[in-house]
């Protein structure tokens, strides 16, 4: 708190915000620099996608600020305050579904809600009439009105991820964490998931963090994009996504896109072949 | 449906015919009962002494099942802390796999010292005998758990018995019920083992006295109620296993069940 108002950067508060973070894994000898002296602001209701080769730490980052991992060095502020301390809600989802194979689709989109404070102590009343109702609502935003009743394995991969995102909103967090959902997807599921994923965040405005090493991904449905190198990790480039919402899959093919989408491209490149030089 | 029906009818069959084998060779060679005793030999005992061998079968299974219900309990409960704290498991892992790899014959004496005699040292030593198996399952379902989904469980400040209950243990339930039916014959083992050694009821009990009196076909009646009994423990808990973890087979007439 008290950093956070040292620097004093704006009034605004940031959702999110590393501060000079350094994440190293192993020991001495086989020491990973996983993120470097890594800083990030994210205001509220921002769309952020952080792209970059594998291995770069975006994952890192996304678990820094889950509270899931902490970091070797530097602060982590999540709604000003020092993570963990924080009523935040967040919501997560990751390239594979993690879906539950003992419960039918609807029973593990409620999941959230048997624990998530507000929610849970009336869960046991609920269950049967008003969550199961929010459920399959939400279940028809993604087209999978129906599932609610059948079980994962009945499903394919796309719609399986489908229900992995109603889990990851069904509690309204204020935050949504994003592993490269879309990752495992054929182009035309993910393309189509794009478009619900931007209609579902300009319905309820959370503030996203969305990784990803889709380049077209990221334009289309960031409002911002932060490049990540690898080795160390640290983020070498923040852009702004001008476009206006809602895009559509059309916007990709126009010249501003094509060219933000190729300057990236070639940003991420550029600093690979530099690497590829040193020993 | 027509295949599946097929082949059990032929499973029982074979099961069957191997009976069959066993009276036919006995007969054409001319088997002494004092040696091998003909399977009809085997029930005809079994039958016309029924009175007397009833009790203790009744016994048996009594002492088998509280053991097995010992075991279970000690057994998840071992499990759970061992699967769920990394000091547990160091500490619990070797002392349990030293402990198991003694015979447990060789303990009956010692909770004889302790307990006399009689059905205490029997349901014990099925306890013991069935608990190892329930134990390593239930820790290794525990750990095996999607390091993504306990991360999920962690950001939507799920307390460590949420997750237990909501994740933990549905997941353990497969290598939970895979884990009962070796335990619930490894009891049957153990608690025959006890009554042997050191008890003046039950099949093992019986078993003993017969052979001591050359009554072959009493000990091979003695046999046979174990299979039986064993085979049937075997069965009900494969029934259970199928209702309460039809997930994990992914069938479809899971699905049409329940
Ligand atoms: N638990 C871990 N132990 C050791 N190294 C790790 C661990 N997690 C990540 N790393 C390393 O940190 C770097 C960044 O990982 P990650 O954030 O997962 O990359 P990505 O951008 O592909 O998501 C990688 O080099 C990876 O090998
Ligand atoms: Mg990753």
């Amino acid at each position: 708190m008290n950093q956070a108002l040292a620097t004093g950067v704006a009034p605004r508060n940031p959702v999110i915000d590393l501060e000079r973070v350094n994440v190293t894994f192993g020991g001495e000898k086989n020491k990973t620099v996983a993120l470097a002296e890594t800083s990030l602001r994210i205001e509220k209701g921002e769309f952020v996608a952080l792209v970059g080769p594998s291995g770069c730490g975006k994952s890192t980052i996304l678990k820094l600020v889950a509270g899931t991992l902490s970091p070797s060095e530097g602060h982590i502020f999540v709604t000003g305050r020092e993570i963990g301390a924080n009523e935040v809600r967040i919501g997560m989802a990751f390239q594979n579904p993690t879906l539950l194979p003992w419960l039918n689709i609807r029973d593990n989109v409620m999941m959230p809600l048997k624990i998530v404070p507000p929610f849970k102590h009336g869960y046991a009343k609920k269950k049967k009439g008003e969550y199961r109702e929010r459920a399959e609502a939400l279940l028809a935003k993604v087209g999978l009105s129906g599932f609610g009743e059948k079980f994962p394995w009945q499903l394919s991969g796309g719609m399986q991820q489908r229900a992995s995102l109603c889990r990851a909103l069904i509690h309204d967090p204020t935050l949504l964490l994003l592993d490269e959902p879309f990752g495992a997807l054929d182009q035309f599921t993910r393309e189509e998931l794009w478009e619900i994923m931007q209609n579902l965040w300009i319905e309820k405005k959370p503030t996203v963090l969305l990784v990803t090493h889709d380049l077209k991904e990221a334009a289309y449905l960031a409002s911002r994009i932060c490049v990540m190198q690898a080795r160390p990790g640290r983020i070498i480039e923040d852009s702004t996504v001008p476009f206006a919402r809602p895009r559509t899959i059309d916007v990709s093919f126009e010249p501003d896109f094509v060219s933000l989408t190729q300057r990236l491209r070639e940003r991420i490149v550029a600093v690979r072949a530099v690497k590829e030089q040193q020993p | 449906m027509k295949p599946d029906t097929r082949r059990r009818v032929l499973s029982a069959c074979c099961i069957l015919g191997s009976f069959v084998a066993w009276e036919a060779i006995c007969l054409a060679f001319g088997v002494s009962d004092m040696v091998l005793p003909r399977p009809t030999q085997a029930v005809y005992t079994l039958v016309s002494q029924f009175p007397a061998i009833w009790p203790h079968a009744f016994q048996t299974i009594y002492t088998t099942l509280v053991g097995l219900g010992l075991g279970i309990l000690i057994g998840v409960l071992l499990g759970m802390l061992i699967g769920s704290s990394r000091l547990a498991y160091d500490v619990a892992y070797p002392m349990l796999v030293g402990f198991s790899s003694i015979p447990k014959v060789a303990i009956v004496p010692i909770l004889v010292l302790w307990f006399g005699a009689g059905t205490v040292p029997a349901i014990l030593t099925a306890m013991v005998m069935c608990v190892f198996p329930i134990v390593v399952n239930v820790a290794t379902g525990l750990a095996s758990t999607e390091p993504e989904l306990q991360d999920v469980m962690r950001t939507l400040k799920a307390t460590k018995l949420e997750i237990l209950w909501n994740i933990g243990l549905p997941r353990t339930m497969p290598y939970f019920f895979a884990s009962l039916k070796v335990a619930a014959t490894l009891a049957f083992v153990g608690t025959v083992i006890a009554e042997t050694v050191a008890s003046n009821r039950g099949i093992g009990n019986l078993m003993m006295i017969a052979s001591s009196s050359f009554d072959v076909p009493l000990v091979f009646a003695g046999l046979f109620i174990l299979a039986g009994l064993g085979v049937t423990l075997y069965i009900v808990f494969s029934a259970i296993e199928a209702r309460v973890t039809g997930w994990a087979v992914r069938s479809d007439d899971f699905v049409s069940n329940g």
